[in-house]
Order: C-alpha cells, then sequence, then structure tokens
C-alpha cells in the first residue's frame, strides 16, 4: 500500500488531481470510504479485506464530482465499473486518474482506460463461488419454487433504495420507479410492488452489472438481491458471449444491435 | 403511576405468551432469521431470540407499517365513494421484547401524529391496541448512545411492562403503565412478589458520549457550517437509515387504482431522497446530499424540539448499523458538539 499512497502524495503534490477517493479507516473496525485533499494525509489510505465498497460510486456523485480532477484507488471491480461506466460515457479519461491496487496492496500503474483493458484481459473473470452455487440451487428448482423464494426473500423489502444508491450502475438521475406519469413500478413496498422494482432494476442492469455485489452489501435486511443481476451476467455470458466492465468501449447489449445478428426476428 | 414491580419467572413467560395466543392476540417478539433480528410474530416464547442489541428494524411498525391502506376508492356511475379504512378491524398486539429505546421512539412519533391537534387516527389507534412489553438491554455496543439522548438501558419509558432479567434467569417486572397494569391484572396468577433484586446491576452500561443540550442549544446557527458537506460526502442518498430509524415519521402519499377500485395508500419515505423535496418545475431546494444530510440531523435535533418539544433521535445506533458507507450519527453528533463550542 506505500506505492500507492507514494503515487497518490505525488499526484496530490504536484496538482495533477484535486482528491484521491480511496479507503481509510472507519467507526468501530468499519473502513469508509475517503476523500483526501492534502498530500500530507495519504497514509490514511488502507487496503485490507475490509475494503469492500464499490467506490467507482463516487466518480458520479454531483458534489464529489465538481471538486475537479479525481484520483481513486482502484481494486479490481471498481477497475471494472470504472471501464463500464465510461463505456456509457459518465466517466472521461480525462478526469481521473486510476490508481490500480493488486489484491496484496501493491500499486498498478495504470495510464489510460486502454492500459486498463489490458490488465482485465489477463484476468479470468468469474462469479464468486458462493453465489455461483446459489443460482445454480436456483435453476434447479421449479418455477413455482423459484417463485416462492423470490416472493419471500422480496417481500423483506422495505424500498429504502440502498441498492440502488450505492450502484455505481445506477446513476440515472430520475429512476424509473420515480416517474409517475404514468406509475411504472408501484411505490408501496408490498410483496408484489417490490418484485416489480427488483425485477426492473435487474433488467436495466443485464448486460451492465460487474458483479461487485455492493446492491447485497447494502441491503439493511440481507436480501440477496445481487443473484439476480448475477444471473443476467451469466445469461449474458451465453447469449452475448461477453462480460460488462472489460473494455470502455462496449455497447450495451440491451439497447445496441448488429446486422449480422443470428437471431431473425431483429433483421 | 407509581410503578409496581413484580417477578416474572421462565415458565410463567411462556405460559402468558400462549394466554395472550389464545386470545386471539398477535404477539410480536424479536426473531433471528438469516443471521438477523427483526421483530416478527411468534406463537410460542421459544420463537423469541434473546441474542440482539436492538433488532435491525425498529418497534415502529406496529403503529406505522411501511404500507398503510388510508381508504378506498370505488368509482361508479353515481359518483366516488371513498370508505375511510375501519380502524375497528386494527388487532390487539402485544410487542415483546422492544428495548427501551424503541419505547422512547413512540414518544416522538407521538408528537409528530397528534401534532397541532391532528390526530392520525390510524396510526393512534393502533398504538393504544399495542401492548408494549420492553425489556432491558443486558449488553450494548459501540453504535448505542441512549444515554446521551436522555435514555438509559433500561428506562422504563414508552414500554407498558418493563422486563429485566436477573441473575437467576428470572423477569423483574416494572408496570409501568394503566394498560400494563390491565395485563398483569388480568394473568395475575402468572406474576409473582418482586424480589428486592437491584435493577440496575443487570442492564448494561452505556458510555455518555456528548452533551445533547449543547447541540440543542447551539445547532439552529450552524445552519451554514461546512461540517454538514464533509461528513457527508460518502453518503450515498439511500433511505436505510430513515427506514430503520424509530423516529422517522415520514411518508408518501399514492393513490393505487385499478379500473373503477383504489386505494390511498401511505409509505415510508425519505427526506435522504432526492426525489422527496424536487418541485414540479424541477427545481430542488435540497439539491445535493450535504443539505439532505443537514435536514435529518436538523429535523431532528433543532426542529422536531422547536415544533414538538421532543429530540427526533433516542441514540439506538440503527442508522449507523444500517448504514451501508459507515456514516455514524454518534460519532457525527460527537463532531458537532465540538464545532457548537469552538
Amino acid at each position: 500500500m506505500d506505492s500507492v499512497r507514494k503515487k497518490a502524495k505525488e499526484l496530490l503534490d504536484n496538482n495533477t488531481v484535486n482528491v484521491i477517493i480511496g479507503y481509510g479507516e472507519g467507526s468501530d473496525n468499519n473502513v469508509r470510504a475517503i476523500f483526501i485533499h492534502k498530500p500530507e494525509d495519504v497514509d490514511k489510505l488502507i487496503y485490507d479485506e475490509r475494503c469492500v465498497q464499490n467506490l467507482a460510486f463516487y466518480l458520479m456523485k454531483h458534489e464529489v464530482k465538481h471538486k475537479g480532477k479525481l484520483g481513486i484507488v482502484a481494486p479490481l471491480t471498481v477497475l471494472r465499473t470504472i471501464l463500464q461506466v465510461a463505456s456509457e460515457y459518465q466517466v472521461k479519461e480525462d478526469v481521473v486518474v486510476v490508481l490500480g491496487v493488486a489484491p496484496d496492496g501493491g500499486y498498478i500503474e495504470f495510464n489510460g482506460f486502454k492500459d486498463i483493458e489490458n490488465y482485465i484481459a489477463t484476468i479470468s473473470i468469474d462469479l464468486p463461488e458462493k453465489e455461483k452455487e446459489m443460482i445454480k440451487k436456483l435453476e434447479g428448482m421449479s418455477l413455482e419454487q423459484r417463485w416462492q423464494f423470490w416472493t419471500k426473500q422480496l417481500s423483506r423489502c422495505i424500498k429504502c433504495y440502498a441498492c440502488r444508491a450505492t450502484c455505481p450502475m445506477c446513476y440515472c438521475t430520475r429512476c424509473q420507479v420515480e416517474c409517475n406519469q404514468p406509475q411504472w413500478v408501484t411505490v408501496e413496498a408490498t410483496p408484489l410492488g417490490n418484485l416489480e422494482w427488483h425485477f426492473m432494476r435487474a433488467m436495466h442492469l443485464a448486460g451492465r452489472c460487474v458483479n461487485c455485489g455492493e446492491c447485497a452489501r447494502a441491503c439493511p435486511l440481507g436480501i440477496p438481491i445481487n443473484l439476480l443481476t448475477y444471473k443476467t451476467v451469466l445469461t449474458v455470458k451465453d447469449k452475448f458471449d461477453t462480460y460488462a466492465g472489460t473494455t470502455a468501449s462496449m455497447d450495451s447489449v440491451l439497447s445496441s444491435y448488429k446486422t449480422d445478428d443470428k437471431e431473425n426476428f431483429i433483421r | 403511576m407509581n410503578i409496581e414491580k413484580k417477578l416474572l419467572k421462565p415458565a410463567s413467560f411462556e405460559k402468558l405468551v400462549l394466554k395472550l395466543k389464545e386470545e386471539r392476540k398477535q404477539v410480536f417478539a424479536p426473531v433471528k432469521k438469516d443471521d438477523l433480528v427483526n421483530f416478527a410474530e411468534i406463537s410460542s416464547l421459544q420463537e423469541m431470540t434473546d441474542d440482539y442489541i436492538v433488532t435491525v428494524q425498529s418497534a415502529k411498525s406496529v403503529a406505522f407499517p411501511k404500507v398503510e391502506t388510508l381508504f378506498d376508492i370505488q368509482t361508479t356511475k353515481e359518483g366516488v365513494i371513498l370508505t375511510d379504512k375501519d380502524i375497528n378491524a386494527i388487532p390487539e398486539i402485544v410487542m415483546l421484547g422492544a428495548r427501551p429505546c424503541d419505547a422512547a421512539g413512540f414518544d416522538s412519533l407521538n408528537a409528530i401524529f397528534t401534532w397541532d391537534g391532528l390526530i392520525d387516527n390510524i396510526y393512534t389507534t393502533r398504538l393504544k391496541r399495542t401492548t408494549i412489553i420492553g425489556i432491558s438491554c443486558s449488553k450494548c455496543d459501540a453504535k448505542c448512545f441512549c444515554t446521551s439522548l436522555n435514555g438509559n438501558p433500561g428506562a422504563t419509558k414508552g414500554s407498558d411492562i418493563l422486563l429485566t432479567k436477573i441473575d437467576n434467569g428470572d423477569f423483574l417486572a416494572e408496570i409501568v403503565t394503566e394498560k400494563g397494569d390491565t395485563l398483569v391484572k388480568k394473568y395475575s396468577d402468572l406474576f409473582e412478589t418482586a424480589t428486592d433484586a437491584d435493577k440496575n446491576k443487570f442492564i448494561a452500561d452505556v458510555p455518555v458520549k456528548f452533551d445533547v443540550k449543547t447541540i440543542l442549544d447551539n445547532i439552529s446557527s450552524h445552519f451554514e457550517n461546512g461540517l454538514w458537506a464533509e461528513q457527508s460526502l460518502r453518503c450515498i442518498s439511500c433511505g436505510a437509515c430513515a427506514y430503520v430509524c424509530p423516529t422517522c415519521a415520514c411518508f408518501d402519499i399514492q393513490d393505487l387504482t385499478n379500473g373503477h377500485e383504489g386505494h390511498r395508500k401511505r409509505s415510508w419515505d425519505s427526506c435522504g431522497f432526492s426525489l422527496f423535496t424536487i418541485h414540479t418545475s424541477g427545481h430542488n431546494p435540497r439539491e445535493v446530499q450535504s443539505q439532505r444530510w443537514r435536514q435529518r440531523v436538523m429535523h431532528k435535533f433543532a426542529y422536531m424540539p422547536e415544533r414538538q418539544q421532543v429530540v427526533g433521535c433516542v441514540g439506538c445506533g440503527r442508522c449507523s448499523r444500517a448504514c451501508p458507507v459507515d456514516m455514524n450519527l454518534k460519532e457525527h453528533l460527537i463532531n458537532l458538539t465540538e464545532e457548537v463550542v469552538k
């Protein structure tokens, strides 16, 4: 981590960036996102197994974005998210300096998004084992069992939208659930309203989810909602042979078409 | 009323739950599921857990549920028929295992739902039909700060009966209200004469972390303090804190219609959402999260004390536990105290 801190200090010292977004000690052994403005504060940056929040979210947060040029401490999920949001024109290459961090805390230098793409190409992308197993279990269920599973899980939802708020891919200034003329999705947190919300969100994330797991981690009621979008990750891989967050110039699979598409209906 | 004390032995406690169920009362208690403890309906005491500091969600939903139908709507050839919610159908509930902070939270909610003589019939009826049997806290964690808000882990306020587990496993029952007294009298064979056990020996020691009076006296003059922006830079604008809070009472009202029939429904809302204040014109007076964070703290420590003469926080620490980005209210209030005495 010392090499990351050194780089962060250098970037702040020579005014290459105005702020570094990274992980720091929080309250009661929690880790929290910290924003370093002064070179002498870089020692507050940490990286260990507790650092799981997807910091890429802050690249699109109004107050952070307006600080000017940003530096960001980026483990793999953050790197993938940056590429994905870049492909959606949400983050420009010239306003962010990415300080790559290896699993052991070492510094990985990236000169631009192309470098990140090359690095990610060397890593085999897969879902975490635990989630893969759960998805397999769900796939093995009958339609009725699966319906029961999700109705039960989602009935607990209180619609605090922590899942949406923490997801870097949920950057819409006005979410579909907030469009009320007409009201597409029921506002109330009832089993039906909750199903509508989470299924809609999963569809909007299909081909875009980088399986960072933030939605499930943020849920105060421990609903494994990441399984919904993780399933779309597998489907998109299967049907389109692609993973989100591997290139900064990808067309979204659900909002683009190709004239040589193998499906007939699209011609 | 004077607080009378009785003794409730574990076996009698079990019987009490069964008796209440026999009377078709709904009994809610903390239940552990998937490692999370929340209030759920139980049919026997065995289903209740004592392995919790506080439940993830507060007890408020017993009187202020996440969704409430206010009235039904029917359109006919003759016109629109509105039918008020049948408050007589509201069930009798016994809320078991609410913590003293949870029970204290109802003070703030009552102040809001009866503010300025405007009585919310649904809320008040729900609470009137709820008997709160609180249980004192024998343990606390770093997120607890009730004692900084004039509460304490053995406080009786808000409970109808407060139970404190003493060393031999029996419960010391303090009968706080008439509602509690009625219940104890009804099942008098289950309650025994209290011993002289000192309950203070069995409750958690929650250290006082800040002087709330300093905050209450000074917060209003710190509206423009840079602290709000600094604290909330990592806040992600979700509603987790508000939804688990025992005193947050903001709601949204929507009509849900299907053809000629529909319902007007009230759902929880949060001042942390940008949509909460956005105007039809598109202008948003609380445009950025720092303004919304300030509103949250100001509402609890300036506006509620001013308007309703209650503080809108009981120090349960739920918001800090639920927060996905470690927004820690206790810590932020300590910072605030330091800032206002500068």
